[in-house]
């Protein structure tokens, strides 16, 4: 029910309202709960509404995380 | 698709896996309690516990909107479908949760009701807009994730004018079912769940932020890791959890940093805010009287509130004696503990709830992982 999936913002309309496009298909969704968003943004759009922005920085900052996790394991002389 | 595929990276996975294995302690056992039912679904899907070490246990939460809907309230949706003349429109999840006697909105849509299947609130609106000479009601559930739609629906058709829209509200609030699980005790004293820490919801905290699970790692000293719904998010915040249990400390951490902020989204709270008001107590499903755990419409909105317009007449509200849903919901058993699970209740003939969501305890062991849970125990008990 909280699932909700990353879309990219690709055109406003009118009312609160843009088009967003998810692995090429297009969704006109709502962003009345969301101040400032950009063309090119992805959201997390969850029952029609991006609820949240996506912060690439972050995303990557996540994904690096991970790979040190994982390094630094191994490195100790873990194995898989 | 991008930030998802990237987040399901195989080799990633096992990189994590062997950092979580090498840091778990073996003279331990972890017991920790993934709060959502997104949650859930995704270490059953991935088999995230597949590459957890034994003594690292995942209990299911009660954050599954659909499971913790009590009875009653699923057979107050009856009534309104079958006892006034109104369009019911629901979350598609909704339509297969058994009420009293089996009944639900989709054998009362079968007997003639008007019940239909909406994605969004925005749908919902489209619907009245379209009949104005029918009264329609929007069936709302859900945790904070899915209560802003609903006040951006009723503020919407305050400024439409419409006077055919009600919403018949059932949203509950997280903290409050993470009190009541932490809080509920045995008569001897001793809790009745015994945890180590929390994977903290990904999405509800996108919209209330990290701060209110401040309370949990400060009057209860349990950790709570905020986690995205993608299996690597799931691994990396049992890492930083187990990390938190070995050094003794109770801290909110944010791994779900590329869409959680610590204020969260303040537009969606402010909107929540003006138009819902706290209730007293709202009955949940396995969890019983929650105090101040479910939102109602607030009286400047009254003309919205389906249970204000519609009265219903419910018989006394029946669960199935049988079914563990209530148990399962407050992680004190395991799906295959329901004499039903697999038997009389299956995702294609749900008895219980938590077999009807995909995010449902049981729905998500019978599709995942009911095939892998006796190797574990033969495994465990040879051990």
């Amino acid at each position: 029910m909280c699932h909700a999936i990353p879309a990219k913002v690709i055109a406003f309309r009118d009312d609160d309202m843009a088009d967003v496009e998810l692995e090429g298909v297009m969704k006109e969704v709502s962003l009345a709960l969301l101040d400032g968003v950009e063309l090119g943004d992805y959201v997390i759009l969850h029952v029609g509404y991006a609820l949240a922005r996506l912060d690439p920085e972050e995303a990557e900052k996540t994904l690096k995380l991970f790979a040190e996790m994982g390094e630094a394991a191994f490195a100790q002389g873990a194995v898989a | 698709m991008k930030y998802v595929e990237e987040f399901r990276d195989a080799e990633l996975a096992k990189g994590l896996s062997v950092a979580i294995n090498a840091e778990a302690d073996p003279d331990r056992i972890y017991r920790f309690m993934e709060f959502c039912g997104g949650h859930t679904h995704a270490l059953a899907r991935y088999g995230v516990e597949d590459l957890l070490p034994g003594n690292v246990r995942m209990i299911h939460g009660p954050g599954c909107p659909v499971c913790v809907l009590p009875v009653g309230r699923v057979d107050e949706a009856v009534a309104l479908a079958t006892q006034h003349d109104v369009i019911l429109c629901t979350y598609a999840d909704l339509m297969r949760v058994p009420g009293t006697k089996y009944e639900s909105l989709i054998k009362a849509r079968s007997k003639g009701a008007d019940v239909r299947m909406v994605y969004s609130t925005i749908d919902a609106l489209k619907i009245a807009e379209d009949n104005p000479e029918r009264e329609v009601v929007f069936f709302a559930i859900g945790f904070e994730t899915t209560t802003p739609p609903t006040a951006v629906a009723i503020k919407q058709a305050q400024k439409l004018g419409l006077k055919n829209f009600t919403v018949y509200c059932n949203h509950v609030l997280t903290p409050a079912a993470m009190r009541a699980i932490l809080g509920a005790h045995t008569p001897e004293g001793a809790p009745n769940v015994v945890l180590d820490g929390f994977v903290g919801p990904a999405h509800v905290s996108a919209v209330i932020g990290t701060q209110p699970y401040e309370e949990f790692t400060r009057d209860y000293k349990k950790p709570v890791v905020i986690a995205g719904f993608e299996p690597l998010d799931v691994m990396q915040s049992i890492l930083q959890l187990i990390r938190q249990a070995n050094d003794g400390r109770a801290d909110v951490e944010n791994e779900y940093a590329r869409a959680v902020t610590p204020e969260g989204n303040v537009k969606a709270q402010a909107l929540v805010d003006e138009v819902f008001d706290v209730r007293d107590a709202f009955s949940w499903r396995g969890l019983g009287s929650v105090p101040l755990s479910a939102l109602k419409i607030r009286a400047e909105f009254s003309e919205f509130d389906a249970e204000l317009r519609f009265r219903v007449d419910v018989p006394n509200p029946k669960e199935n004696k049988l079914c563990e849903c209530g148990p399962i919901l407050r992680g004190e058993k395991n799906p295959v503990d329901c004499s039903l699970f697999g038997t009389s209740c299956t995702p294609d003939n749900p008895m219980g709830a938590c077999m009807v969501s995909s995010e449902g305890a049981c729905a998500a062991h019978w599709t995942y992982g009911r095939f892998r849970t006796e190797l574990e125990l033969e495994l465990e008990d040879s051990a």
